[in-house]
């Protein structure tokens, strides 16, 4: 198998009394695609937030690309952040800067490259998700999906080696939800390696190449998108999906 | 004609005390803007700094800016250890005094204006800028502070024409100021009514560029809210 891109191991994590995360692993190996499905607070968000330690783990380890994080060394964790593109639920676009600033923001002042490189870059990721025409726009000019468009753009600029993708399409009105799904699959066609915690069924089993079912902070059932999707094993899985699955039929 | 000669003449004389009026509001904005930043950044992050900064707004907001300038100017040379001190020479000078109280009234009450607009960042904008991989710094100075900044700005321009304003009182200790110089006149000509309607009309005119330019840097900041 190819090289690991993201190794999460035993990760454990609690707020409170409430323990959201109890001993979780999980590996993306570069080039797959990894669904994360789940009922609302088994753990999936943040699940995903550990890997760029947007939240602490209590207790385990995140590797990314060989290398060990470790949450004291904040050098380090900017640093592989940096490598990682976050898609966040709620987009968390720059409000004060155009969409195409908020493109070019991080590779300008954080990967330091030059601006005009950053810029045609930015362009072409710009044209890439569609939104060509809306680089001059202030992002509360925008809808919902072309926000969500522009933020995968700002998270595709940094040139990541993985996408982290957190519920992409959950706050958006339904009619936006597919033109935010197909950009997201051509981006699993190119082959990048990518992590989706999602409640598409359909899509996620569409795209991915590989599903975790996480149950009340574990990893319940794990496998090919066909056993995940349309053969689990596992009770609880079963009757997740076939819920999922009939909402989905049911609109 | 001998009206508008007088009128001609008294606008001349008090155009005369504008570069120290505007003087006055500059230095004391600038400094105080750095202040109130340092004040609000302490308040945010730590617990006895904020106490603290509490009772530093408490004392500078409660108590009237005229008593602050008199305080400085009369009270300072009291003490022989300030007389003694390398910063004599600066607290000997009117200038230095007034200064001072403007820019120590100024910077509570711009600490406060820029809390609220701290407390105004979206958590989320906060998120991605860690998401991407940015340091502490540079998210405070790409992110959180234009943010803060653009939502404090409306609040702050008040501040600013209250400054502007706030530098009559500076003629109380023997500034010339716009205002000294009209009470000049006025005690020469006995003229108040002409005198204050020519003051009056340059601090408009000075507020009036100020809020122009507010709105300026308000288009250039971006969108209001989120």
């Amino acid at each position: 198998m190819s090289e690991a891109v993201i190794e999460v191991r035993a990760v454990r994590k609690r707020f409170g009394a409430h323990e959201v995360l109890r001993g979780v692993s999980l590996t993306a190996h570069q080039g797959e695609v990894v669904a994360i499905i789940g009922a609302s607070g088994s753990g999936k968000s943040t699940l995903l937030r550990c890997i760029p330690l947007l939240e602490a783990p209590d207790e385990g380890e995140i590797v990314i690309g060989g290398e060990r994080l470790d949450p004291a060394n904040r050098h380090q964790v900017e640093r592989v952040r940096a490598t990682l593109g976050f898609v966040f639920q709620s987009f968390n676009l720059w409000p004060h800067r155009t969409v195409l600033g908020n493109v070019i923001e991080a590779p300008v002042h954080v990967q330091r490259r030059p601006r005009g490189e950053c810029v045609a870059e930015a362009e072409a990721l710009l044209a890439k998700v569609g939104l060509a025409d809306k680089r001059d726009a202030w992002p509360n000019e925008l809808s919902g999906g072309q926000q969500q468009r522009a933020a995968i753009a700002r998270a595709l600029a940094m040139r990541p080696r993985a996408l982290l993708f957190d519920e992409p399409t959950s706050a958006l009105d339904p009619e936006l939800v597919g033109e935010v799904l197909r950009v997201i699959r051509a981006l699993a066609e190119e082959g990048r390696t990518m992590l989706i915690v999602t409640h598409e069924m359909s899509f996620a089993a569409d795209v991915s190449s590989r599903a975790i079912f996480l149950d009340d902070g574990v990893i319940a059932e794990e496998g090919p998108p066909g056993q995940i999707f349309r053969d689990p094993a596992t009770e609880r899985c079963r009757a997740f999906v076939r819920r999922h699955l009939e909402r989905h039929l049911g609109r | 004609m001998r009206e508008l000669d007088f009128l001609g003449a008294t606008m001349l004389q008090l155009l005369g005390g504008v570069p120290l009026t505007v003087g006055l509001t500059a230095g004391s904005v600038a400094v105080g803007a750095v202040l109130a930043l340092l004040l609000a950044l302490l308040r945010a992050n730590s617990r006895p700094g904020a106490a603290l900064v509490s009772a530093y707004v408490f004392v500078f907001r409660g108590t009237p800016l005229l008593l602050q300038i008199f305080f400085i100017y009369y009270g300072a040379g009291q003490f022989a250890f300030v007389r003694a001190s390398v910063l004599w020479p600066f607290l000997r000078e009117p200038w230095c005094c007034a200064l001072l109280a403007l820019a120590l009234n100024d910077a509570a009450y711009a600490s406060e204006i820029l809390r609220g607009g701290f407390a105004a960042v979206p958590k989320g904008a906060v998120e991605a800028g860690r998401a991407v991989g940015m340091t502490r710094l540079l998210l405070l100075r790409r992110v959180v502070l234009p943010l803060a900044i653009r939502q404090a700005l409306p609040a702050y321009g008040n501040e600013l024409i209250a400054m502007v304003k706030s530098t009559s009182l500076a003629s109380l200790v023997t500034l010339m100021e716009v205002t000294g110089i009209a009470y000049a006149i006025i005690s020469e000509t006995y003229r108040a009514i002409e005198v204050f309607l020519c003051a009056g009309a340059i601090y408009l005119v000075l507020n009036f560029a100020l809020t122009r330019a507010v709105a300026v840097l308000e288009a250039k900041l971006g969108p209001a809210g989120t």
